[in-house]
């Protein structure tokens, strides 16, 4: 926390909406906003959701920081459409924006990939040489998507032979909902799962096997149809009320289930997937299958000194934060959020929505030299599509407790075409403005 | 939700309908200002023009619904609960006062000052 010397400038922030006259007199006062005035270094690395979302909140707390978000890709993908666009009901455009928009004004994107952390030195090395020293450090690097983990995957041939794989990205959602609508087509056998590791979104697997039951129903072809879900523990989800309802619900549409299932081979030209069960490999032919690959931290974390050094998220080099505040626990003036946090439960735009603002608050807090308040707990949440036209409305925290957000009006384990809305209508505007800080 | 405020509202709105978003507003502002003004030129609700309003107000209502349908590929085999006919009924009800304030005035202004009551 070298040099910075901080002041506090009180600024009154009110929001006046249109001419009072109009609005009946109605002026929005926003709550005083304490403008903290310091010469901080800020270095975020990642401009995801998480990455983005720091840089405008920052933006907005801070007068005369010197913030730097790096990020080597320029388009922005909005990953929870890519169920949407996987389930054909957007084109692959509707995931896409650019980086650039949202960058809050004050805030210097380097389109370049950090390739070093350096949380002694305090120095972000990029892939292009540039070092660029911090007071403090947000890691948002989100996760890389371990494909070669399984032996015979090729990510090019998603979308082909009864391939499909929603995570890659826009096309490949895109080319997914090709290989699944073919299938839909003819029927036979589909096959899903998830991996064993953590993930982004641990419902999207869920949900792509309702939304494949779904399409084969739309068309007539479900009695032609065998869809199996293979699910890599004991259980189909986390949170133990969830797994049960969707259990029941898997039982109601006839997805037979098998656990201790985890995908470790593809022959993509046989259409054989090969999976790793405690009685050895066991193999099943598809005619569909949804590939969710490992997942990880991304090279620059796994090979800095931020991972976990024991326990369950020590190997895919999860970055060791404290779980309610995000903050490193061996390097304090690093904040680690979204994806790449080691962190229980979620890693999903919604925990991102409730993860940023209290890291945001505690290194601002920081600065200050106080202690912050603010506590993240691990909530999160899902609407997990159970067709087209209905979803439930998932919300969870660390200790598996549902914790929803209109109790008493939307339950949360129905499926509800409210929810529904709230996914198609409602999420993506939300996540936007999430991604200026404004919601 | 806790941050589920006024401004939040008024992000949200502003991404999803983008420039769009002060238009709309000024637009149904305008329409309730207008309506207000055809009835106090009027000094009275004419009954005539209030049932043809009504009458589009009804269409209003079952567009609205059939729009929001449209545009989330759903339909009403897709209402799960309660709350799923309390939207419907609140999106019929949003369409259906709006149209028929809006027609109620456009048909005020359009019929001018000469009309008298029925």
């Amino acid at each position: 926390m070298s040099g910075n010397q901080d002041a506090v400038a009180l600024k009154r922030r009110s929001i006046l909406l249109g001419a009072p006259a109009l609005a009946g007199g109605l002026a929005l006062a926003g709550p005083s906003r304490a403008s903290v005035r310091t010469n901080a270094k800020i270095v975020i690395i990642g401009a995801g959701a998480a990455g983005l979302a720091t840089a405008s909140r920052l933006a907005d707390r801070l007068e005369g920081a010197s913030m730097t978000l790096l990020d080597r890709r320029r388009e922005h993908f909005y990953q929870p459409g890519y169920t949407l666009v996987a389930a054909g009901l957007k084109s692959a455009d509707y995931t896409v924006s650019t980086t650039r928009e949202f960058v809050a004004r004050g805030v210097t994107l380097i389109e370049e990939a950090a390739a070093e952390i350096d949380p002694v030195g305090k120095t972000v090395t990029t892939d292009q040489g540039k070092r660029l020293p911090y007071d403090f450090l947000v890691v948002a690097t989100g996760l890389e998507l371990n494909y070669g983990a399984i032996e015979g995957m090729d990510v090019a041939r998603i979308g082909q032979n009864g391939m499909g794989s929603v995570y890659a990205g826009p096309e490949q959602a895109e080319a997914t909902w090709r290989a699944m609508s073919a299938y839909a087509d003819k029927g036979g056998v589909a096959v899903f799962g998830r991996p064993p590791t953590e993930m982004k979104c641990a419902g999207a697997p869920l949900k792509y096997a309702f939304l494949t039951d779904d399409t084969l129903r739309r068309r007539g072809n479900r009695d032609k149809a065998e869809l199996i879900y293979n699910a890599h523990v004991k259980t189909l989800f986390s949170v133990p009320i969830v797994a049960e309802k969707v259990r029941m619900l898997y039982a109601d549409r006839g997805i037979r289930v098998t656990h201790d299932h985890v995908l470790r081979k593809i022959d993509l030209e046989r259409r054989i997937a090969t999976f790793r069960t405690p009685n050895g490999d066991s193999e099943q032919r598809y005619d569909f299958i949804n590939v969710v690959p490992p997942m990880r931290a991304p090279a620059v974390v796994r090979n800095s000194p931020l991972p976990w050094q024991t326990g369950p998220w020590a190997a895919d080099g999860w970055a060791e934060v404290n779980r309610h505040s995000l903050r490193h626990v061996r390097f304090p003036e690093v904040f680690c959020v979204g994806d790449v946090a080691g962190v229980p439960k979620g890693k999903t735009a919604a925990s991102v929505k409730w993860q940023v603002p209290v890291a945001v608050d505690h290194l601002i807090a920081a600065i200050q030299q106080r202690e912050s308040k603010e506590s993240y707990n691990g909530y999160t949440s899902c609407p997990l599509i159970t067709r087209v036209g209905r979803a439930m409305l998932v919300e969870f925290d660390y200790n598996d407790n549902l914790v929803p957000s209109f109790p008493g009006i939307i339950a949360p384990l129905e499926e509800l075409w409210i929810t529904w809305i709230m996914k198609e209508v409602g999420l993506k505007p939300t996540y936007l403005a999430m991604l200026r800080g404004k919601a | 939700m806790k941050d589920l405020d006024l401004a939040t509202l008024i992000a949200v709105f502003q991404e999803m309908l983008g420039w769009t978003l002060w238009p709309i507003i000024v637009l149904a502002i305008s329409a309730g200002l207008a309506f207000l003004w055809v009835v106090l030129r009027d000094r009275s609700l004419l009954s005539r023009r209030l049932v043809w309003a009504e009458f589009c107000g009804l269409g209003g209502g079952i567009a609205a619904v059939l729009i929001m349908q449209a545009v989330t590929h759903s339909g009403f085999a897709d209402l799960g609960g309660p709350i799923d006919w309390l939207l419907v009924l609140g999106i019929f009800t949003f369409g259906a006062i709006g149209a028929a304030l809006g027609c109620y005035a456009l048909f005020g202004l359009l019929a001018g000052r000469n009309q008298k009551p029925a």
